[in-house]
């Protein structure tokens, strides 16, 4: 491979040295010296028509393969309006893309260079230049409003929807998924209470956090609204879920968010597509290192009564993880135990007293603060 | 020496003009040391510029290459290239990810700020403010001279960073921390990124020096006559480059400031709640937006930087090569005016998905749609210019040409992006990928060319081979295109930037092929370079021999010598009489009036408007007589 690389370079030098020669010879041979253009002119002009023509061919034609692989159906009810939105932008660009060109690629040929013909002086024309200016405003102007209509519709907040919520934390390399349990209310987190098993650094002392759970994979049911909140642990992530038209980044001590309504379950969208093996991905779309191009995570949406099903099956991240109770404050410790399985709870309930009703503003920080 | 007038700008208009006319009598011979390499003149320096900017775009190119080469055939082996990169090719014979972040950040950084900020901006500012103003060299050439070897430190301390054995930086080119503060969380934030940030702060003082030169110089050092009004539009767009450096490089130097302090101080700027190999980091209340918004208002303004003298180039080029005035002259300067203007206040179109209030995203969605107005304005003006001309196609020529289209091209794309709504799809997709090689690589890159073909002449005094300087354009622009349109495909369907394989999605399985082919593509562009350098360094010592003139062009780099010394013109600098894009005038016996050639002179071809003028040619003349005299 080496070898031909050598080669190659060589012959490139070998045959522009060559032309170099030839040329030279040839223009001393016509002594071109009074002429103000030689042959190479006209090529140079019939090349942009040609390089017109090819290249809306070429733009047709890869335009047309690309079809089967183009925006992946939208599976959210915004995704829709901003495939319509990217699809109407897209139909103008080509527009002026096309007649710009033709226009910028025949003049060449059109107007190349004449013996004895001259250039029109032209210097300035008002009426043209008000309307070229005042035409792309208006354009311009309709892609501003309908643009922000969607906008506003995907991400201004709308308090008075109920959300399924669903954290999604990023790390170097992965994807961390933590559901907010059956109260529905996410506890808090603590980024100083994360380790090896709290991988999320849930925040046992918010009463919240007790019936919290992991999943290995991101559940959602169709039809419902849904908030992602996104967080980081180290460094910049960002969640893109293509087929939901949904991105946004992981950004370490400042919890993003970004909602949205599937629309079509993994069972449906894999009858449409006939493809059996089909999943919903999330992808990293903000450089985080190594590992950034590896860090995939399955979404599946599901009916909402198998996704009730399967929320109720989960096990709570301390019904999983008995063990870690040991690492909390003692009151927490009492609280949480109460949670556990018989079998897997030594001590015995004897009062019967609420979780809902102990606040978590009384309770001491798990892990002292070590300093600034 | 004259730089005793230049250096003092009171007295450059008027009564430099007496002194000037001694300007070669007490010229001394200079030592080679101070001819070439610490040298004041600014033509020297334009070329030291063009040159070291050149020898960067070849680096920032082949690092291209060996990451094309791993996304066009990512299961072939490159045990060949180990003798070059060495342990950055793994056992298994496949590129080192890391690596493969390392070979993108460094790319992006070269070629924004090494080739096209500080080898296109530089070189040409230097070169031809003064020569096209009418002044013997910069209002400082010491500042200028400074300008150069601070870029050359920079550059230095860049390069070495490629071979560290940490590697160089590699959180991509926009450095976001907290990837690019914590050493722990990949190597090249090591040393690498020291080195990067040292460079880069040497960088932005050398840009600084550079910028507060072209400005004053062009305020201050005007020649006789040539008013605002009558600069050429190359001038413009370096002015206006310079204006906007002046005010966007400090915010860089602020946000590489706060994040030196972050990685060595131990300060949180923009670090919080970060916990990372295991280890909670004492570091809360920062912000990593912050630094994104610090970046960005250079980041953004930079583009421009960046476009702003191709497009000037690009204008005095295609007039002068249609033999046609450059259709709405004015108009060109109120858009660059108003692009210069709006650059500032667009940057957060880069960040619509951060997790900014969405509230921002509209406002900056609809400032960043306004850009597109004063764009499409330039486009249709460059278009206009060339119809009914006499068009002459040289390669600089062709290669303006090739920058309209790219500009065009690149440009409509940018309105999808703008649009916040449709960015959530796009944002950070091969999309962009493809977006901002066309508009601002790779369109700058052409203005670039265009510029080294169009005034190779009056750096070397000799001419470049035309015929090779053609199929280099057709090369370049052919390939430029094979490259970079599949990729609105990729993105389209998708695919995230920066990754070093997508073969872990399903959502990414095909265009493999598409993949391949656009790798071909850069290759062949990329040797066709090649062609450009031979033709380059051969024309320097071998090249045909340049006449005065050989573009008959209008403006006034073309009055002085073949091969002009330090000080530009012999004798007195040339008056300027009227703009400089007085092609084809009917009635005037050739197709050009060259600046310096008064109304008075040609009668047969003024305008109504310009006969009154003569009478105040003469009273000019006759003022001028007057200041001289005290």
């Amino acid at each position: 491979m080496t070898v031909f690389i050598i080669v190659g370079l060589v012959l490139v030098l070998a045959i522009a040295g060559l032309l170099l020669r030839v040329t030279k010879l040839v223009e001393v041979l016509r002594s071109s010296e009074n002429q103000r253009v030689d042959g190479a002119n006209k090529i140079n002009a019939i090349l942009f028509p040609i390089f017109l023509v090819l290249g809306l061919l070429g733009f047709y034609w890869i335009s047309d393969y690309a079809v089967q692989f183009y925006l992946p159906e939208p599976s959210s009810e915004h995704g829709q309006s901003i495939d319509d939105m990217f699809w109407f932008t897209m139909i103008i660009l080509t527009i002026v893309f096309v007649a710009t060109h033709i226009l910028l690629f025949i003049f060449p040929y059109i107007y190349q260079f004449k013996e004895g013909r001259s250039a029109t002086f032209f210097p300035d024309n008002h009426k043209l230049e008000l309307i070229w200016t005042v035409v792309p405003g208006i354009v311009l102007a309709l892609l501003v409003f309908t643009g922000y209509s969607v906008w506003t519709d995907i991400t201004y907040f709308k308090p008075d929807v109920k959300y399924e919520v669903v954290e999604i934390v990023g790390k170097q390399f992965n994807w961390m998924v933590r559901y907010p349990g059956v109260d529905n209310n996410l506890g808090k987190h603590n980024f100083r209470m994360t380790d090896e098993t709290n991988i999320v650094g849930i925040d046992f002392n918010d009463v919240n956090a007790a019936d919290d759970f992991m999943s290995q994979k991101v559940v959602v049911p169709k039809g419902k609204p849904v908030l992602l909140k996104i967080r980081s642990r180290d460094v910049l992530h960002s969640v893109f879920a293509l087929h939901f038209r949904q991105k946004m980044d992981a950004v370490p001590g400042m919890p993003t968010s970004f909602q949205f309504t599937p629309t079509k379950t993994t069972a449906e969208m894999r009858a449409e597509l006939g493809k059996a093996d089909f999943d919903y991905e999330i992808a990293c779309t903000e450089v985080c290192g190594r590992g950034h191009f590896g860090m995939r995570m399955v979404i599946e949406v599901m009916e909402p009564r198998d996704y009730a099903k399967w929320k109720a099956a989960q096990k709570s991240f301390i019904v999983s993880n008995p063990e870690y109770i040991a690492k909390l404050t003692p009151s927490v410790q009492e609280r949480l135990k109460k949670l556990l399985p018989v079998e897997a709870a030594p001590a015995p309930a004897t009062e019967i007293s609420s979780t809902k009703t102990e606040t978590p503003a009384v309770e001491q920080p798990v892990i002292q603060k070590a300093g600034i | 020496m004259a730089s005793a007038e230049i250096l003092s700008p009171l007295a450059v208009d008027h009564s430099a003009h007496t002194h000037d006319a001694h300007h070669d009598e007490h010229h001394h011979e200079q030592s080679f040391v101070e001819k070439y390499i610490f040298s004041e003149d600014h033509k020297v320096i334009a070329k030291q510029f063009l040159i070291t900017g050149l020898l960067w775009a070849f680096v920032g190119g082949l690092l291209s290459m060996f990451f094309r080469l791993q996304l066009g055939f990512p299961n072939a082996s490159m045990e060949w290239l180990r003798p070059i990169l060495g342990g950055w090719i793994q056992q298994d014979g496949k590129l080192d990810p890391e690596f493969y972040l390392a070979l993108v950040t460094m790319h992006g950084t070269i070629m924004v700020f090494f080739v096209l900020t500080a080898g296109l901006s530089g070189t040409f500012s230097n070169f031809l403010i003064p020569l096209q103003i009418g002044a013997r060299d910069m209002a400082s050439g010491f500042m200028n001279m400074l300008s150069y070897w601070f870029f050359f430190a920079s550059s230095v301390l860049m390069f070495s960073s490629l071979f560290l054995s940490t590697g160089p930086a590699s959180g991509g080119w926009v450095i976001y921390p907290p990837l690019s503060a914590l050493p722990q969380a990949m190597p090249g934030s090591g040393l690498g990124m020291t080195l990067w940030l040292i460079s880069m702060a040497l960088f932005i003082i050398s840009s600084l020096l550079g910028s507060i030169n072209y400005i004053s110089t062009v305020i201050n050092m005007r020649t006789k006559g040539m008013t605002f009004s009558r600069m050429p539009l190359t001038i413009w767009a370096f002015f206006l480059t310079a204006v906007i450096g002046i005010l966007a490089f400090p915010v860089l130097f602020s946000a590489a400031l706060l994040l030196i302090f972050d990685r060595s101080f131990g300060t949180s700027f923009y670090l919080s709640e970060i916990y990372i190999n295991g280890q909670a980091l004492d570091r809360v209340g920062g912000s990593p937006i912050l630094f994104q918004h610090l970046f960005w208002f250079l980041g953004h303004p930079e583009v421009y930087i960046v476009l702003l003298p191709a497009l000037g180039i690009t204008s005095e080029v295609i007039a002068t090569m249609s033999r046609k005035p450059i259709f709405g002259y004015r108009a060109m300067i109120g858009s660059m005016i108003f692009i210069a203007f709006l650059s500032f206040i667009v940057w957060a179109h880069h960040m619509f998905v951060t997790g900014m209030n969405p509230i921002l995203g509209s406002i900056f969605m609809f400032l960043t749609l306004i850009i597109a107005v004063p764009s499409a304005v330039k486009s249709f003006n460059y278009i206009t210019t060339l119809w009914r001309g006499n068009i002459i196609f040289t390669p600089a020529m062709l290669f303006s040409i090739g920058l309209v289209s790219l500009f065009i091209s690149g440009g409509l794309t940018g309105i999808a992006l703008g649009n916040s709504a449709i960015d959530i799809q796009l944002h950070d997709t091969y999309f962009v990928v493809a977006h901002f090689h066309l508009v601002m690589g790779s369109a700058s890159f052409f203005g670039m060319m265009a510029g080294v073909y169009h005034w190779f002449p009056k750096m070397f005094g000799r001419m470049m081979n035309a015929r090779l300087g053609y199929i280099h354009f057709w090369m370049t622009f052919v390939g430029v295109y094979l490259v970079f349109f599949p990729m609105h495909y990729l993105g389209i369907s998708g695919f995230p930037r920066r990754y070093y394989s997508f073969s872990s999605y399903q959502a990414f399985n095909m265009y493999a092929d598409l993949n391949s082919f656009i790798s071909v593509s850069a290759f062949i562009t990329f040797s066709a370079q090649l062609l450009f350098a031979y033709n380059f360094f051969y024309s320097i010592f071998r090249g045909k021999r340049a006449t005065e003139n050989p573009w008959r062009s209008n403006s006034l780099e073309w009055t002085t010598p073949i091969n002009p010394g330090h000080g530009n013109w012999v004798g007195e600098i040339p008056s300027v009489y009227r703009w400089p894009y007085d092609y084809s005038k009917p009635g005037a016996a050739e197709d050009y009036i060259p600046q310096h050639v008064p109304y008075s002179a040609t009668m047969e071809s003024n305008l109504p408007y310009e006969n009154e003028l003569i009478a105040l040619e003469k009273e000019d003349n006759n003022s001028t007589v007057v200041v001289n005299a005290h």
